[in-house]
């Protein structure tokens, strides 16, 4: 940080703390509403989900082949295959927001062309693991699902159009480096059954309790801790037999969960924060990869935590909790903004989402805080759909690589896509 | 020696950037980093992907975090 930035931050903290009226009650409300919010954040969303999902985007990162992926995008690609490839591809590829862009540019000059680039820059913010999780707990899964399947469908739509569009302009193609890919250490199914536990292990820890008491959602609900645990062991296996970790330390840890699960069965948080706990030592102390993996899922949860936490603060102190009033945004010009399921609803909800900048995962309180103060589910779909995939920082490096003309033409599409998928998705979920 | 990394800025680059440092002071050669964070310098490299590790102008490694041993080979 260079001295002029941090003059800039302390002048502004003065000339925040001397003016802000802390005596006005409603500035009061909302200050003590952000912190209710990151203690909902806190207590319900930390533990269960989001560290699993930081463990599961780490992995990602470091196990999944890059490289294979980046085959179907280069130069040489089958036009067909490229485009599902961008569509789905951000899952593995764009777990961090930084990295969208310089392949989104090297896909569009060097490799498949426009079509699929503007694909995989539509789809890549948007379905990376994270983003769906946090947006399936948050927001209710209808959500969630509508964001995946939105995502990927209007990539290939986007696509598709920016190609048709522009299919005259196809530059020359210049000579690439293509990543190496190093010998893989193990079979596909192998890391498939290891990402698997780990996925097991976050979706049944976050069932849901259902509403009646009985059926096969509530078995599952009951039995939940039991699936939990043997999908922990099923991770325990795999971490050991393929990854080289050191057997002493998980079976150690094994059996501690499982004496704290039987002495505390009422502190599921407990057992399950003793499991982490145990997984970090062991993948500290064993092979390479392990402690790859460690150190990959440490800085994902570094760089994206604390930007999580100002958007939960942000986010309460201007919206409020959701189904009260208390944030200094009144819920009255939010519901009559973006309430309902009208055209202009959605319409400004995807023009909002695509020029304002959502770090990492912020969209996903915003978006709570927005939906409690009385915005539509079509308006908020359309605003999830639009908004990690562009912001105005964004569209200038866009600009740069694709030219003005351009650029126009693609946020066009976004806006017009979002505002049509959000009005369907209000109207289904009416 | 010239040693450019190629990338926008997140953690991974930096990460690259202090193994390419203490590998070359580690080798004893004079050199000079540079870091290479405009999208659009990288692609006349043409690298796809980031962070990339450079050496005179040469692309060496593609997309990864070299070990600070792995880039001393490289040197």
């Amino acid at each position: 940080m260079k001295d002029w930035h941090k003059i800039l931050i302390l002048i502004s903290a003065f000339i925040g703390a001397y003016f802000i009226p802390f005596d006005s009650i409603n500035v009061q409300k909302a200050i003590l509403e952000s912190f209710y919010m990151l203690q909902d954040y806190a207590q319900k969303h930390v533990l269960l989900c989001l560290v699993p999902a930081f463990f599961i985007a780490g992995a990602i990162s470091v196990f999944v082949s890059q490289a294979a992926v980046m085959k179907y995008l280069g130069p040489a690609a089958n036009k067909c295959l490229s485009y599902s490839v961008a569509s789905v591809s951000g899952t593995v590829l764009a777990v961090c927001s930084c990295t969208v862009l310089p392949l989104f540019a090297g896909i569009y000059r060097m490799g498949a062309g426009i079509g699929p680039a503007s694909a995989f820059l539509y789809s890549g913010p948007a379905i990376n693991v994270l983003a769906i999780v946090l947006s399936a707990k948050v927001l209710g899964w209808q959500i969630g699902l509508a964001r995946a399947i939105g995502a990927v469908a209007f990539a290939y739509v986007i696509g598709l159009l920016m190609a048709v569009t522009f299919r005259q302009e196809e530059k020359e193609k210049q000579a690439v480096v293509m990543p190496s890919g190093d010998e893989p250490k193990r079979k596909l199914w192998q890391d498939t059954v290891y990402m698997a536990s780990m996925v097991g292990i976050l979706v049944f820890a976050n069932w849901g309790k259902p509403m009646e008491a009985e059926g096969i959602w509530y078995a599952i609900y009951a039995t939940k801790w039991y699936v939990t645990g043997l999908f922990g062991l099923l991770f325990g296996y795999t971490i050991v037999r393929w990854f080289e970790a050191k057997l002493v330390p998980t079976v150690i840890t094994g059996v501690v969960v499982l004496l704290l699960a039987l002495v505390f069965p009422r502190w599921p948080l407990l057992v399950f924060a003793a499991g982490i706990a145990g997984v970090v030592w062991v993948t500290k102390t064993s092979s390479e990869e392990t402690k790859s993996w460690i150190d990959s899922t440490w800085s994902y949860t570094l760089m994206i935590a604390p930007l999580l936490l100002g958007g939960v603060l942000v986010a309460g102190f201007l919206l409020g909790m959701p189904g009260t009033d208390n944030g200094i945004i009144p819920s009255g010009w939010i519901a009559a903004l973006v309430g309902g399921n009208s055209f202009f609803a959605n319409f400004f909800a995807s023009v909002v989402g695509a020029f304002m900048y959502f770090a990492t995962l912020t969209e996903v309180p915003i978006v709570q805080g927005l939906l409690g103060s009385g915005m539509g589910k079509g308006p908020a779909l359309a605003l999830l759909l639009a908004g990690p995939a562009l912001s105005l920082p964004s569209m200038l490096v866009i600009r740069s690589i694709l030219g003005t003309k351009k650029t126009i033409v693609f946020i066009s599409y976004v806006i017009l896509l979002s505002t049509v998928a959000g009005m369907l998705f209000g109207w289904m979920t009416e | 020696m010239k040693i450019q990394i190629l990338g926008t800025g997140c953690a991974k680059c930096i990460k690259l950037t202090e193994n390419a440092e203490a590998a070359a002071k580690e080798a004893g050669i004079e050199f000079e980093i540079e870091k290479v964070t405009d999208i659009n310098k990288i692609m006349d490299f043409g690298v796809m992907m980031t962070p990339s590790l450079a050496i005179d102008g040469q692309v060496k490694s593609v997309g990864k975090i070299l070990s600070v041993e792995e880039i001393k080979k490289l040197l």
